[in-house]
């Protein structure tokens, strides 16, 4: 199979490589480009919702996996599903509310396939009560840089280095996952405001554990008493007596219909996202909260992934695209977040979408991102002057206090930096090294950091 | 691999003892650069420059490289590329002769044009095929604004920078989707050892001027840099003035 070469970026639409994109349509078809990719190797490749450059290979081929869409067994009385690796949440869910049941954790958008979610080891505003999504992943089958496929189990290394492991152990072909049950397709969701950063950790820490789903927007552009204000939005899935009697939500509780709006232009004029145009909006997201509101009842498209209702909404940023940041420190470490919130506010970084939240215990995988703490995730355009030493400023800042930052959004890590955020790093590198000696899975990303 | 922001992590810079390729290495290697490769003729002056910028924490290493040796730039840049990936080459060598001289001694003038323009199309066309298999890199051009239109004072180094510009355009287009970025620097009137004696111009800079729109240049993606920014104006007026005008202004 030969693909044509293109150029591919992440999400983020930074540094841009080409390679030959190639689409198996089946099993053996990915085990064959994986056999003949060459010496610059291969890496599987979802829908691109990686930030950075996690899923491109420069020079070598990239394995779009979207072709491996097939949803293979529903066991819809125990809750599992058996799917390809190139099944998006968005397809799972279209396919599981209506037999009553969720994806275990969704990140911030549904367009993210099982396999990329496994090789990122994501999580989603459940963290703190789910884990990440590796916790719900009852087996894989690998293809291996010999061509040949394993079935992994949980608490194996092999499982361990492979969850969260970016792509280079090898590629996901299929996943059993176990899934949630849930009586309708509405969330039951409280909304709080918070006055500045230090109510906002409060009143996180206070009363996180009786929320399912627990997230804060942050205004990363307030400054003075006002310095990081929040929108707290915290819920759970709504029962079915929640939906009123005689309503449509009543008579289809279950039914999945996501709005979807005009896409984003796809030429946007750079620094459009000024710190003056996002200061507005930020100051109007804020007011428009409600001080305290409980129980609204909210669609899962509305809750979990309102950017996904504006396609290509990345395009905002212009052409020159943009960089996210997201980082945890551990719990004690409060002073560094601060610092950090504080550093980020007095820098004017233009982020409009940055989200705090407080993660559970971490799960076994090595890369995987997720330790018990508290995460920032923000969102700044490429071209913000002096923007990348900026961020590794704050870099030196998580690394101090014994964090790390998110492999699947970055794009600018200083590779010296990866080991002490990383401690497993070690095994892992050991354990590909065994397994794919010639370095047949390798990525951008795995040649930028060395991993 | 470069990062968000177009840093390169490795640099080859051809012309080691460029005043301009220094600064822009130095600058470099203060944000991403851990590798760099110096190629030039082997000299004291290049192992000095080399040692530099190892004092600063680089990995340096030299190699030897003669503009005017074409037959053997293959050979040469292929080992370097071999090596390891090559996110960035900046290409500087380059000589400004002297014009009353090459004037009278055609044989000093073409030396002019094959360090400045064939050397640089040799070592140009074996770089960027490198950086294609390669599936991404940025070539560096250091052009001139002496390319854009010749004058009377230093029409042979101009006509050999008008040359180069114009290659590395081409190149640049026909790299096009292969992932390889090909940016093409004019600076200005540099103040640096080449133009030492000189009479100074107006809208001069210097060699940390143009490593900066270097790096501000690799993060947009830029496929034409001027240094300073005013001159692209100064320069498209001056591009469209009569010849007969031009010809008197006192440049």
């Amino acid at each position: 199979m030969s693909g044509d070469t293109v150029s591919v970026t992440g999400w983020g639409r930074t540094a841009p490589t080409a390679a030959r994109l190639i689409r198996p349509r089946t099993y053996e078809e990915a085990a064959a480009a994986v056999r003949s990719c060459g010496a610059r190797g291969s890496i599987a490749r979802g829908l691109g919702r990686a930030y950075g450059d996690a899923a491109q290979n420069a020079g070598g081929s990239v394995l779009d996996m979207t072709g491996l869409d097939r949803i293979h067994a529903i066991d819809a009385d125990g809750g599992t599903v058996l799917c390809g690796a190139g099944v998006s949440l968005h397809r799972l869910m279209e396919v599981l509310l209506p037999l009553g049941w969720f994806v275990p954790v969704t990140p911030g958008t549904r367009q993210v396939t099982v396999g990329g979610a496994i090789g990122a080891d994501i999580h989603g505003k459940n963290h703190h009560v789910s884990g990440s999504f590796s916790r719900h992943v009852l087996a894989l089958e690998l293809l291996t840089a010999d061509g040949e496929v394993r079935a992994v189990g949980r608490g194996t290394p092999l499982f361990d280095a492979t969850a969260g492991g970016m792509g280079l152990t090898g590629i996901v072909l299929t996943a059993t996952l176990r899934l949630l049950p849930v009586e309708t397709a509405y969330l039951s969701v409280d909304t709080e405001r918070a006055t500045d950063l230090d109510d906002l950790m409060a009143r996180l820490t206070a009363t996180d554990h009786r929320y399912r789903y627990s997230v804060a927007w942050i205004d990363l552009l307030a400054r003075g008493g006002a310095t990081g204000r929040a929108v707290l939005t915290r819920g759970d899935h709504a029962p079915l007596e929640a939906l009123r009697e005689g309503t449509r939500a009543r008579r289809h509780p279950l039914s999945f219909r996501p709005r979807r709006l005009p896409a984003a232009p796809a030429l946007v004029p750079e620094g459009l996202l000024g710190s003056t145009t996002v200061g507005w909006f930020n100051e109007l997201w804020y007011r428009k909260a409600p001080r305290a509101r409980t129980g609204e009842l909210q669609g899962i498209s509305r809750f979990f992934h309102p950017l996904d209702a504006v396609p290509h909404w990345n395009r905002i940023y212009g052409r020159g695209g943009f960089v996210q940041y997201q980082f945890v420190v551990g719990y004690g470490q409060e002073d560094a977040l601060r610092r950090i919130v504080r550093r980020v506010s007095a820098h004017r970084c233009p982020s409009f979408l940055a989200v705090l939240k407080r993660f559970g215990d971490a799960d076994p995988g090595w890369l995987s991102f997720p330790v018990p703490g508290w995460t920032l995730a923000l969102d700044i355009p490429a071209g913000l002057p002096g923007l990348g030493a900026f961020l590794d400023g704050l870099d030196q800042e998580v690394a101090a206090a014994g964090g790390r930052v998110y492999l699947a959004k970055d794009s600018r890590l200083r590779p010296e930096l990866l080991a002490p955020m990383y401690p497993r790093l070690a095994d892992f590198r050991a354990l590909r090294a065994e397994l794919d000696p010639h370095g047949v899975f390798v990525s951008d990303l795995a040649r930028r950091l060395g991993l | 691999m470069k990062d968000a922001f177009g840093l390169p992590q490795s640099l080859l810079v051809l012309g080691g003892t460029s005043e301009i390729a220094l600064a822009t290495a130095r600058r470099l290697i203060a944000r991403r650069t851990r590798t760099v490769w110096l190629a030039g003729r082997p000299s004291p002056a290049l192992e000095a420059s080399a040692e530099s910028l190892r004092a600063l924490g680089a990995d340096v290493r030299t190699v030897a490289f003669d503009a005017l040796d074409p037959e053997s730039h293959e050979t040469v840049l292929g080992k370097v590329f071999a090596e390891s990936d090559i996110d960035m080459v900046l290409l500087a060598f380059g000589i400004l002769g002297d014009q009353a001289r090459d004037e009278r001694e055609p044989v000093s003038a073409v030396r002019v044009a094959q360090t400045n323009y064939t050397g640089a199309v040799s070592a140009g066309l074996v770089s960027a095929g490198a950086l294609q298999a390669q599936g991404h890199g940025s070539l560096v051009v250091l052009s001139s604004v002496a390319g854009e239109r010749a004058r009377r004072s230093n029409f042979i180094y101009g006509s050999s920078k008008a040359g180069l510009d114009a290659f590395a355009q081409g190149l640049g287009d026909a790299l096009q989707g292969t992932g390889v970025h090909v940016m093409v620097v004019r600076p200005g009137f540099v103040r640096s050892r080449m133009t030492a004696g000189l009479d100074e111009v107006p809208l001069s800079t210097t060699p940390q001027a143009v490593a900066s729109a270097i790096e501000l240049g690799l993060r947009r993606r830029s496929e034409t840099v001027w240094v300073p920014g005013a001159l692209r104006l100064v320069m498209s007026a001056l591009r469209h003035a009569p010849r007969a005008v031009f010809r008197r202004l006192p440049l």
